[in-house]
């Protein structure tokens, strides 16, 4: 095909962006996973945790996720793509 | 005291500045001023439409009720937004390249187009959507009782009516500003920015109650958290498979609801403003969520016990004498109801006026309709009639379902009714296997279960839905209770029904899709939607007429070639009497382009790709082309390929022909040489043993000498006569011999042959025709001697008989000579005659040993004088047959 075959290795800022796309990724599972932890705790004394403190946890989490998600998003947008490939056929 | 007819008056103010913001934003688009209208702020803030009155007032109720559940609401579509790589930045990307209008245009256009998916997503939208537009409905009607409740001489009002005329008002609004153009392409701006002010409006009114009541009401931060401890919603009693459950469940709903899908797919101008909007949205729904507890609990602590929860937003205002935050936060309120209901009504009327109003007014009024004008106003009046139908709809659910019922409990069944979408659209999105029929299947299956277990009990115990059912299942079998499906007691109602319908919808949907096949068009646009980011361009329109005339060039050009497909389109534009390569795209020519097409990539695509640019469907041009010129740099790969192989498989094959003759002559050359070594050897052996005798004794007889110097005299004699014959043979084999052109008669040549080899050596008689050697000959005639006396002297050498008699006989045959001479020996074996013309041949072995060479040699100069000869078998004894043209040239030096 005419087409040029996608080189094997891209340059290190592309690399970068690629990284940070994955951690993009993974950012929302990981905050399935805090948003879920709660179901699994108890206080010693068996009742559920105090409501207050749980909303301190969930607001942080959800906080935490936000600005994470809004510094990679930004990242991502900074360095151009050098072609239109899907991104996830390459490392 | 705040009066409802002040209530009223600023509510006519805000909707009067709604209507200004949204003409101004519809004229600065139409000027093209609307850079502004396109950032991401905007389209952030209008996907707050998420955020209805169902949040504003609903998520006080619901924390009321049940403490932090309410959060799962807005931490499933943070996952989402967060995620937005996965699955909105594709759904965004097929939207914006397959010009899709609706969730029902996705999934239809997804499955091939298909008219009874996009009828059964629109019925299912259109039925999941009430519940939700009753629980706007029902919260203004409420906020409006609760400020009539707060004026003690005002009577008390109808809240249906209340509702009826909010459902009127926005249905007029909606319709004004949501059917200003047909195509749904272009964006809304006018609602766009309305929704966008609104989003602002109820975030803004939400915070200012919530400061209010924790600074104001609750004496500070570290007050209103001992509230909380000391409240009944202290600790955390949310059962693990809710919070889960929930959350999962609003996600789905986020991407599937049909207003979303509206903001978030349609309307959107940039993909990179989703980027923005992956964080942005999610921080606006924690805000929009942070005072909802301490409100919740300042609400049950300060106002009487069965207040309604649902309303403590705007009934904590009222009762502390703020009228002033009261009007604004029921501005929020009216704010998230009404950009709701706005958007969901434009979303669902597009739906169904595209999917279900036109495919009937088409069909009945004809085929004619398709080329009169009247198509535009048919569709804007079907859009129009569509939201009054739909907005209406929302207000028979409120009227049906008593306006009782708890606004979330009401949303929740919304939010499971459109997350039957998911399965069909993510897996159109993902999967290329996934077909129409599975889509049908998974959806019918889980709308029912949908219907059964969560819908129609939401009505409490009704005509559809009789308390016998409930209580012990349908026609009394007990597995069809609805709240306990497959004997699943003690489910909650919500998980329990979610939970079947998915999973149930999930299964049906990829077990049909496995063992069903789908149509070409299908699998065209599967490919399309799964692998958009490869093919795709985000922009690209064209128009009927000669343009479509330049698309169809443009796709023919790439599958037939530039050339051929020019000439095609000119010869078919000279047939139509125009000039130049664009004909009018006519049915003739049209087929006659689909079959050239076919030639190529096959009839069923050739259709599909015709049919895509003339038929005025959803799938783009560009998105053709890139099929088109994936399949046209194939073909041409292939042909090289096989062009390169052809001569790489003759190349080999002279390769390999060369090589074999040269391994040939190699060893032709090696045994030459040994053969060669070999024989100078013999008599070189003897002329140095000789020799030496001769050197080395002194007791010698003169006769011995002389014997012994005569054998060395022999030996050199015949070592000469080998080399000269090596050198002559050397000489003719490479063709350096120079012959000369004599005329002679054959007789004389004979003559003086006979003459020269009998004059030797053992006797031999000769018999010969002389009559028949009458013939002139034009050649060498000296080179034809030796032949001869070769040919004469092995006779005399090496004929084994008693008296050894040689018979030459000539004669004519046509233009040629044949002088064969046979002679009474007893013959070469056959298994010799082969080899006696190689060189150093000798048969048998016998005292008169010659190199070897003579007959090797008589062979090249035959061929050099343009004749042959051969070994004549069936003779009574040897016998040789020298052929020479009559009259022939010297072969060429």
């Amino acid at each position: 095909m005419s087409r040029k075959p996608p080189s094997l290795f891209v340059e290190r800022e592309v690399y970068r962006k690629r990284r940070m796309i994955d951690a993009a990724r993974v950012l929302p599972i990981l905050g399935a996973a805090l948003f879920f932890l709660p179901v699994l705790w108890r206080s010693p004394e068996g009742l559920g945790l105090p409501t207050t403190h749980l909303m301190g946890y969930l607001f942080g989490i959800w906080l935490l996720l936000t600005v994470g998600a809004a510094a990679l998003s930004s990242y991502i947008a900074s360095v151009p793509e050098p072609d239109e490939d899907p991104p996830e056929a390459r490392g | 005291m705040a009066t409802l007819n002040l209530l009223v008056l600023v509510c006519l103010l805000y909707v009067a500045l709604l209507f200004a913001v949204a003409f101004g934003a519809d004229r600065a688009a139409l000027h093209g001023r609307s850079r502004w209208l396109r950032s991401s702020l905007v389209y952030t803030l209008s996907l707050s439409i998420y955020c209805t009155a169902w949040t504003f007032y609903g998520a006080v109720g619901f924390a009321a009720r049940s403490g932090l559940e309410y959060l799962t609401i807005y931490l499933g579509p943070t996952l989402v937004m967060i995620g937005w790589w996965y699955t909105l930045r594709k759904m965004v990307r097929i939207g914006r390249s397959q010009r899709i209008t609706s969730i029902a245009d996705l999934i239809s256009s997804r499955y091939g187009k298909s008219t009874l998916l996009a009828v059964l997503v629109t019925v299912i939208a259109v039925i999941g959507t009430m519940p939700y537009i009753a629980l706007q409905l029902q919260s203004v009607a409420l906020s409006f009782d609760a400020f009539a409740k707060a004026e003690p001489d005002a009577g008390a009002p109808n809240t249906e009516a209340t509702a009826l005329w909010v459902a009127l008002g926005l249905a007029i609004f909606t319709v004004l500003f949501g059917t200003r153009n047909l195509n749904a392409n272009e964006r809304h701006h006018g609602v766009v920015m309305a929704i966008a002010l609104e989003a602002v409006v109820k975030l803004f009114a939400l915070l200012a109650v919530g400061v209010f009541v924790v600074w104001g009401l609750s004496g500070g931060l570290g007050d209103t958290l001992a509230r909380i401890d000391a409240s009944n919603i202290a600790r955390w009693e949310v059962s693990g498979s809710r919070w889960v459950g929930l959350t999962m469940l609003s996600a789905m709903a986020f991407i599937c609801l049909p207003r979303m899908f509206q903001v978030m797919v349609v309307e959107n101008e940039d993909e990179s403003h989703l980027r923005t909007a992956s964080w942005a949205f999610p921080t606006y729904m924690m805000l929009i969520s942070l005072f909802v507890v301490p409100i919740a609990v300042v609400g049950l602590d300060i106002l009487p016990e069965g207040s309604n929860p649902d309303l403590f937003v705007l009934t904590l205002p009222l009762h502390a004498g703020q009228d002033g935050l009261a009007i604004l936060s029921f501005l929020g309120g009216f704010s998230s109801a009404t950009s709701m209901v706005i958007v969901a009504a434009i979303a669902l009327s597009t739906m169904l006026s595209n999917h279900i109003v036109m495919p009937i007014w088409l069909r009945m009024s004809g085929k004619h309709a398709m080329m009169s004008g009247d198509v535009r106003e048919v569709a804007l009046l079907a859009r129009r009639f569509s939201i009054v139908f739909v907005v209406l709809l929302g207000y028979a659910y409120f009227r049906l379902s008593g306006g009782g019922a708890a606004l979330a409990a009401m949303g929740l069944v919304s939010f499971a009714g459109v997350a039957q979408f998911l399965p069909a659209m993510m897996g159109g999105i993902f999967w290329r296997g996934a077909t129409r029929a599975g889509a049908l299947a998974g959806l019918v299956i889980g709308a029912m279960i949908w219907l059964y277990t969560m819908f129609l009990p939401s009505f409490g115990a009704s005509l559809l839905m009789p308390q016998a059912v409930l209580d012990h299942g349908l026609f009394g079998q007990a597995w069809l209770r609805p709240y306990a499906l497959f004997w699943t007691n003690g489910m909650d109602p919500v998980v329990h029904a979610v939970m079947w319908s998915l999973t149930l919808n999930t299964l049906t949907f990829v077990t049909v899709s496995i063992f069903s096949f789908p149509s070409p068009l299908e699998r065209l646009q599967g490919a399309q939607f799964v692998n958009v980011f490869r093919h795709s361009s985000t922009t690209g329109t064209w128009s009927g007429g000669l343009a479509q005339s330049e698309d169809l060039l443009t796709l023919a050009q790439r599958i037939m070639g530039a050339a051929p497909a020019q000439q095609f389109f000119a010869a078919a534009a000279q047939r139509q009497g125009l000039a130049g390569y664009l004909p009018e795209p006519s049915t003739d020519f049209l087929q006659e382009l689909e079959r050239e097409l076919s030639a190529s990539v096959g009839g069923a695509t050739a259709h599909a790709m015709v049919s895509q640019i003339v038929g005025g469907a959803t799938v783009s041009v560009e998105d053709l082309m890139a099929v088109a010129d994936e399949t046209a740099q194939i073909m041409e790969y292939s042909n090289q390929l096989e062009a390169k192989s052809l001569e790489l498989q003759r190349a080999a094959r002279q390769l390999r022909e060369a090589n074999d003759k040269l391994t040939q002559m190699s060893a032709q050359k090696d045994s030459f040489l040994s053969q060669i070594s070999h024989e100078l050897r013999t008599p070189m052996t003897s002329l140095r043993s000789f020799s030496e005798i001769l050197r080395d004794s002194n007791d010698l007889t003169s006769e011995e000498t002389r014997r012994y110097a005569s054998i060395i005299h022999d030996e050199a004699l015949r070592l000469t006569r080998l080399l000269d014959d090596l050198l002559d043979l050397s000489v003719l084999e490479n063709g350096q011999v120079v012959m000369n052109d004599q005329v002679g008669t054959l007789q004389s040549v004979l003559d003086r042959c006979t003459a020269m080899a009998v004059g030797e050596g053992r006797k031999l008689e000769i018999i010969r025709n002389r009559e028949a050697e009458d013939i002139v000959l034009h050649t060498d005639l000296d080179r034809l001697a030796q032949v001869f006396i070769n040919l004469i002297s092995n006779a005399r050498k090496y004929s084994d008989a008693e008296k050894p008699v040689l018979t030459i006989r000539s004669a004519l045959d046509r233009d040629r000579v044949l002088i064969d001479f046979t002679d009474n020996g007893s013959g070469i074996p056959t298994e010799e005659q082969s080899v006696i013309f190689e060189k150093f041949a000798r048969v048998g072995q016998n005292e008169a040993g010659g190199a070897g060479l003579g007959l090797a040699i008589c062979r090249e100069i035959m061929q050099r004088l343009g004749g042959s000869i051969t070994y004549l078998p069936g003779q009574s004894g040897t016998a040789f047959r020298v052929t020479l043209p009559v009259s022939a040239r010297i072969a060429a030096q």
